[in-house]
């Protein structure tokens, strides 16, 4: 794995989103505790809602447009919903964010 | 041949190994102890207690000056290294030099000083060693006041032993709740409520900016502009570790001393051992991973095979009547999965934390008897597959019961106000039930309670359940959500009568079966406790819908529309030519005209809002909170100025009605119109509030709708004056806010009330009215603002609008 820097936890509001721009699309980065954050596809497979626009609660969240709840440990849509969205490997070490370059398409530098 | 053994410092951990050398082999070493406190050993743990007066320093001393002379060990106190010769092997103190074959580096950490402006002035003191516990004791003979910044372990325990010796202790602590690197939300929010109990003030989100004073500390200055006056500062907002002669003497430092499993350093006679140390990019703070290096660094440097591995540990605070817990890992990892247990009668908070069937994490406060239990099985990854359902109820647990719903009500202290229309309180309703009141008709009949509004029947009706068991059949009330089983009325009345004040306090005291709620009822809890409390509650961005929180309309394509107010539908050349400039500016692809007399620039990029918003303030626009649960806008028509039916200047009404009730929070959309005459042109009659003029006057119109339903309104009252119209406007305003369920427009909250019962409150009762255009205006003493001016000029919110990085721009190469 390629691990790059992309900000700091305090960066996101405690139960906010931020997003990331990637090769394979914007990725939202989810702070579900202090902390505590996911990384997950910033779109819904529903319509196309901006999940980092939604209400983070749990380790879930809840999509804008029309409410569909993604739990972000496994990228499954809940309840009565059927669904899925790509997660992707983060850490957080002393404070900094720290994403897996490969799993978004993104090559190492040479 | 006895080897020379220099250790640097005198710890706990140490002093264990020590220990551990003296029991295998008491002739392996000829060992030189420095220490730069002028005393050996002693156990730093028990430093709050005395701190506090409960215990002495000879109490907690480890090893004697006498222990130290029987064992043979040369004990250089009070003496620093001044460096550490690797070449040589030799450790230069400040009274001489001793060569060494093997040496243990155990120099601890260092308290994390904030460099503030004052930082150095006498009178801020750090909490780490006897001496520090000693300038308090001295500093709190005196009394007075004193700051602890940092609402960690250390300092809460500093706070909690200062009180104890009757100085008068504000904690100020950066993050939003206590010990937030043990604690959640809920048991942070437990643990202020017993310190806040004990008479210490708790401030959370409190960034120190400096600490004032000519010759000592005199005062503490927030970020906020607060300042407090302080005769004593502690700092205590935590550790790092001493590696100072380690880096001097050029071997691997990370955050702390980098050691192998041995404990050795890179350079193989060094070893390093206790809070000094990283080891697998663990630092360590609290006392039993440092007596597990201290044994493998003992059979280490007695050539025994042994290896450090990394376990999981607890947290206790035993601060008197302050029962928490923490351990494991309830803060990171994925896969999780979490059970909630809240007893809000008994102050009683549990979380645990699954993972693949196996405890990683566990919180608790207010019950911890159970804890070692379930650091047992975290510890040995117990599985607990088949104890899952009861897990949380803890070892003692056989059967079934689960947890109480009646419980929040039951645990309301007789004098808790049940009906706020008629002042009934929870004593004189359980009498009246004990007299022979069984029903809710005779509890209304005997004392007035949910007689009136009636938004607090369904606490009355669990009051009667409470009280009389399985004798009362209780109505199935619809709880707001799945955290809950309380209905949207019961949780505002419980937030009033119990004064909830924030978000975890609401969870934890009515008995939210979820860490922090859900999208359903975060937005409603929120809007309750601004509407309620709103110099004392902050808004919470965070439990917003999008719109709220961006202050722009989400678009399906994930755009966003904005709309600049136009104050009564009225507007000039400068504004639109603002408008367009802005429309060319930020490529909006479409421009249309509202129905609530304004502009609508659609299709903007989430980037663009605080630019846009920015450029639309230079023209003097303002947010035209056409996104908000709250005031949308005021329809006009134009009225006696240019009207040959005018009766009164209606667009002069709907500016000076909108300037006064633009930017407040209510439970749904609110929208008002007025009409100059009774033509009705501003289609005032379908609004929530509507106005429509006459000769005599002004008519109040309330509870019209025209979106889902189609409902006319109702006349309000009648009134003389635009002054009058808008105190009656004001207080219908407010009187909404206070009782409506979150998401009912008015003319569904009306339909549960009666129009009757509003009336009797606001146009009979001409103190009431008055009492609440008063609480209107406090609350707008804080809402009426533009928030895309906060949002364009903060720094800080602005940048939450663009993407935290982007990856997809490749590096030129």
């Amino acid at each position: 794995m390629s691990w790059i820097d992309i900000g700091h936890i305090e960066d996101i509001p405690l139960h906010g989103a931020r997003v990331v721009k990637t090769p394979v699309g914007c990725v939202g980065l989810f702070r579900t505790g202090p902390a505590e954050v996911f990384a997950a596809s910033d779109r819904c497979p529903h319509k196309g809602g901006p999940l980092s626009e939604g209400i983070v609660h749990g380790q879930s969240v809840t999509c804008p447009l029309h409410n569909w709840v993604f739990d972000l440990n496994t990228g499954e849509a809940q309840g009565a919903d059927a669904g899925r969205i790509e997660t992707y490997p983060l850490r957080v070490e002393a404070g900094r964010l720290l994403i897996d370059g490969a799993a978004v398409g993104k090559r190492s530098a040479a | 041949m006895t080897q020379k053994l220099v250790i640097i410092g005198a710890g706990m951990a140490s002093g264990r190994v020590i220990e551990h050398l003296l029991d295998a082999d008491p002739n392996a070493y000829d060992i030189t102890l420095f220490n730069a406190e002028p005393r050996g050993n002693y156990n730093r743990i028990m430093l709050s207690p005395v701190l506090s007066g409960e215990k002495t320093y000879e109490d907690i001393v480890t090893h004697s000056d006498e222990w130290y002379a029987e064992h043979g060990i040369t004990c250089r106190f009070g003496e620093h290294v001044v460096k550490i010769d690797p070449e040589m092997k030799v450790v230069e103190g400040e009274n001489g030099h001793v060569p060494y074959d093997k040496l243990v580096i155990a120099t601890g950490s260092a308290p994390f000083t904030i460099p503030v402006p004052g930082h150095d002035l006498p009178g801020v003191i750090s909490y780490r060693d006897l001496d520090d516990t000693n300038a308090m004791i001295t500093a709190a003979a005196k009394g007075g006041k004193a700051v602890v910044i940092g609402g960690g372990l250390l300092g809460l325990e500093a706070a909690a032993g200062l009180k104890e010796r009757g100085m008068d202790v504000t904690v100020l602590h950066l993050m939003g709740h206590l010990m937030e690197r043990q604690l959640d939300e809920a048991a942070g929010y437990l643990l202020r409520k017993d310190l806040e109990a004990r008479g210490i003030t708790v401030k959370t989100q409190a960034s120190t900016k400096a600490i004032l004073g000519e010759d000592r500390a005199q005062a503490v200055h927030l970020e906020s502009g607060e300042t407090l006056g302080a005769d004593l500062v502690v700092m205590a907002v935590g550790i790092r570790p001493e590696t100072r002669l380690a880096t001097d003497a050029h071997l691997d430092v990370a955050r702390g001393i980098e050691v192998n499993a041995q404990m050795q350093t890179s350079d193989p006679d060094i070893y390093a051992v206790g809070e000094c140390v990283e080891f697998g990019g663990h630092l360590f703070g609290l006392v039993a991973p440092l007596y597990d290096q201290a044994k493998v660094l003992a059979d280490s440097l007695l050539g025994q095979p042994n290896a450090f591995v990394v376990k999981e540990l607890a947290t206790k605070l035993k601060v008197t009547g302050c029962d928490l817990f923490s351990a494991g890992d309830f803060a990171e990892g994925e896969g999780r999965e979490d059970i909630v247990f809240r007893d809000p009668s008994r102050g009683v908070y549990k979380r645990l934390v699954i993972e693949d069937d196996r405890l990683v994490g566990a919180v608790m406060y207010g019950d911890t008897a159970d804890g070692s239990w379930f650091f047992g099985l975290i510890k040995d990854a117990t599985d607990i597959e088949e104890m899952r359902e009861t897990l949380i109820f803890g070892p003692a647990f056989q059967g079934g019961a689960s947890a109480d719903p009646l419980s929040a009500v039951a645990a309301l202290p007789p004098e808790a106000e049940i009906c706020g229309c008629n002042g009934v309180c929870k004593g004189q309703i359980t009498s009246a039930i004990d007299g022979g009141a069984t029903d809710l008709g005779a509890i209304r009949s005997e004392t007035k309670a949910s007689a009136s509004c009636g938004t607090c029947t369904g606490l009355v009706e669990q009051l009667l359940q409470v009280t009389l068991g399985d004798d009362f059949q209780m109505p199935q009330a619809q709880p707001v959500c799945g955290c809950t089983d309380l209905s949207h009325e019961d949780v505002r009345r419980l937030i009033k009568s119990q004064e909830l004040k924030s978000q975890a306090a609401v969870w934890q005291e009515l008995g939210w079966t979820t860490p922090n709620g859900c999208h359903v009822c975060r937005p409603a809890v929120n809007y309750y406790l601004l509407a309620d409390w709103p110099l004392e509650y902050c808004d919470d961005p965070q439990s917003r819908f999008v719109n709220e929180r961006k202050h722009a309309n989400i678009q399906k394509d994930g755009t966003f529309s904005v709309v600049p107010r136009m104050w009564g539908g009225i507007t000039t050349p400068d504004e639109l030519r603002a408008i367009a400039d802005a429309a060319d500016k930020y490529d909006v692809p479409t421009v249309k005209v509202t129905g609530g007399q304004r502009i609508d620039l659609l299709g903007v990029k989430g980037e663009d809002l605080p630019a846009m918003w920015a450029d639309l303030n230079r023209a003097g626009l303002v947010s035209g909170h056409a996104y908000s649960k709250g005031l949308r806008t005021v329809k006009t028509c134009v009225g006696t100025d240019h009207c040959r039916f005018g009766t009164q200047d209606s667009t002069g009404l709907g500016i000076k009605l909108e300037k006064h009730l633009w930017g407040s929070w209510t439970p749904h959309k609110l929208k008002l119109a007025v009409s100059g005459c009774p033509r009705n042109c501003a289609e005032a009659t379908c609004k929530d509030i509507g106005v429509v003029c006459v000769d005599s006057g002004y008519e109040i119109h309330v509870g019209g709708a025209a979106g889902m339903e189609i409902k006319g309104t109702e006349i309000l009252c009648k009134v003389a004056t635009e002054e009058d119209a808008i105190e009656v406007i004001s207080a219908m305003t407010q009187i909404y806010r206070e009782n409506a369920k979150y998401l009912d427009r008015i003319y569904k909250w009306l339909a549960k009330v009666g129009l009757d019962w509003v009336k009797a409150q606001i146009v009979e009762d001409i103190e009431n009215r008055k009492a609440l255009a008063a609480r209107f205006e406090l609350s707008q003493s804080v809402y009426r603002k533009d928030p895309w001016a906060e949002h364009a000029q903060d720094s800080t919110t602005r940048a939450q609008y663009a993407p935290l990085a982007n990856l997809t721009l490749e590096a030129a190469e």
